[in-house]
């Protein structure tokens, strides 16, 4: 498709913020919220009687636990934020999708200012009974839940869990291309090591082949190390006009591209090819936007809410052609942090992904990809030409959720 | 029926009843629209290929072959007990009818892409009356048939 308006780039990243992140730290989620809120304000060089705008993924839920909380009215009314525009929401491309929209309201003029954010406190709300707990209908003996919507299709079948869904889709890429078990593992590996240097990261000790191989298997051909862990933290960022440029604290990071395409079907099992998801259609719509090319990019934080996702993400960016993934990152030189600058690599999941650094959920890659080109990511800080990367891209979402933005401060 | 699995059963309507009760009488049914013959899953009014609203359930031949598959080794529910497979099955009414179910009858190293299955249900009593999951195995009506890929 050819596209005449490129309105993203009305739209810029100006600042962002973090709280605390941790495994179990029982949180108030509010607090959270607005510790990463304020922070994301200040680092923008910006007062919240700026923010015009509003902006959230999934919007308040109250299951499953831990997974949202805290919706646009809470922070709103927290905040005494006086909005002109405002969304939340679940039936989005993927977290990030809450963030394209808060481009599209700067990009049309309904705003100028929109803190985004994304809260999660899953770990302290799934408690010590880890994550079988968040199981729909669980609890044997068939209590009162009866599945409907696309749940009904999967939960007789004892497959509630994503991890049996996007097994199935590893598993096929595995049969079809020939991908195996130690290819997808540098995945994790590579993750652990750049959590190794961050700080925030929840799991920070190195991980071995062999660790991987050993552990226990969760829905073939995935193990636990698969798995992106639950955390508990909120992720904010500001998206700006452009024109608010010389308001801000340091010069924004610009959005080259969006893709939010969903061109088929929308469904975990009925997508036409589910060894690229729904992955495929956005990243080929942001690269219809936009005469930068793969080999420009220094840095891919990519959704690993499973392993396999972040290969399928590297496959549909075009960084290897579909089916070649599993070669494409055998051995980790080409996604290692250190090969930004390479022909042929990109320097992947900088601050160790959900895998290691915790289920943020879509909002910490961007938050990643933003604070790298900045230079702003100390020790795990990627250096291109003995500076910053400045072409980078953040995606979020898998199966049928996605969204990627292409980032840029050249 | 006390030492069946548990299930998590789906909340019967007018609008999937044919497909999760048509195992009573031995049919995975799914619509059908009268004007073009498209198979239509999971149920919706209008066909999605000529938007006709005349569609109605149709017993399906029940026999296709696995397009991917994945052994569950995580125990999800208490009385659910892995390892089990779980699967999406295609059927060879038309291509792309599928559903997600799981590969029974069959231990689970011997699930294999393109195997060939056929539908096979269990009856789970539920207060307002039972449903029948379709669960698939192996087929032994026919032979393996050449792996085809999925454009
Ligand atoms: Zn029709």
């Amino acid at each position: 498709m050819t596209w005449t308006d490129i309105g993203e780039r009305r739209a810029v990243v100006s600042g962002v913020g973090q709280s605390e992140v941790g495994r179990r730290i029982y949180p108030d989620p509010l607090g959270l919220t607005l510790d990463a809120c304020i922070a994301a304000v200040e680092h923008a060089g910006l007062q919240l009687s700026d923010i015009d705008g509003l902006a959230t993924y999934p919007g308040n839920m109250n299951q499953p636990p831990g997974f949202s909380g805290v919706g646009i009215t809470e922070v709103h009314d927290a905040l005494r934020l006086e909005l002109n525009w405002f969304a939340g929401g679940l039936e989005l491309p993927g977290q990030l999708g809450s963030v394209a929209n808060a481009v599209a309201a700067v990009a049309t003029g309904l705003c100028r200012h929109v803190l985004c954010f994304r809260t999660v406190w899953e770990a302290s709300a799934q408690g010590d009974a880890g994550r079988a707990s968040v199981t729909m209908g669980g609890g044997g003996g068939g209590g009162g839940f009866r599945a409907s919507s696309f749940m009904q299709w999967t939960l007789p079948f004892g497959a509630p869990s994503a991890a049996n869904w996007i097994g199935m889709m590893a598993n096929l890429h595995f049969h079809r291309y020939g991908t195996t078990r130690e290819q997808l593992a540098w995945i994790a590996l590579n993750s652990r090591r750049n959590a190794e240097i961050n700080p925030k990261a929840i799991y920070r000790t190195p991980m071995s082949m062999q660790d991987y191989l050993d552990v226990r298997m969760i829905s073939d051909p995935l193990c636990l190390y698969d798995c992106d862990v639950p955390a508990d933290g909120s992720t904010a960022v500001i998206i700006s006009r452009a024109e608010s440029a010389g308001d801000l604290a340091r010069p924004p990071v610009r959005i080259e591209a969006i893709g939010t395409a969903l061109r088929g079907r929308p469904s975990w099992d009925q997508f036409d090819d589910l060894t690229t998801m729904a992955l495929r259609d956005a990243a080929l719509m942001m690269w219809e936007r936009t005469d930068l090319t793969a080999e420009q990019v220094h840095i891919a934080e990519l959704y690993d809410g499973f392993s396999f996702i972040t290969l399928a993400w590297l496959e549909a960016f075009g960084f290897c052609a579909q089916g070649e993934g599993g070669a494409f990152i055998d051995g980790g030189t080409r996604i290692a942090r250190e090969a930004a600058q390479t022909p042929g690599s990109v320097a992947l999941n900088t601050h160790g992904g959900q895998l290691s650094a915790g289920r943020l959920h879509g909002y910490g890659f961007l938050h990643e990809a933003c604070v790298q080109l900045w230079g702003e990511a100390g020790e795990r800080q990627v250096s291109v030409d003995g500076g910053p990367p400045t072409i980078g891209i953040a995606a979020a979402g898998g199966g049928p959720l996605a969204a990627a933005f292409l980032l840029r401060t050249d | 029926m006390s030492e069946q699995p548990f299930r998590v059963l789906p909340a019967v309507t007018d609008d999937n009843e044919h497909f999760w009760r048509g195992g009573e009488h031995g049919e995975l049914r799914f619509l059908r629209c009268a004007d073009c013959g498209t198979w239509i899953h999971p149920p919706q009014p209008r066909c999605p290929s000529c938007w006709s609203t005349d569609v109605a359930p149709q017993a399906s031949s029940g026999r296709g072959r696995i397009l991917t598959y994945t052994i569950n080794r995580q125990p999800w529910y208490p009385g659910l007990d892995p390892p089990y497979v779980v699967a999406i099955v295609e059927l060879d009414d038309q291509e792309g009818l599928r559903l997600t179910t799981n590969i029974v009858n069959v231990d689970p190293d011997d699930v294999d892409f393109d195997q060939r299955v056929r539908v096979t249900f269990e009856e789970y009593p539920d207060r307002n009356g039972s449903v029948w999951l379709p669960f698939f195995e192996p087929d032994p009506g026919v032979g393996d048939v050449p792996a085809q890929e999925v454009s």
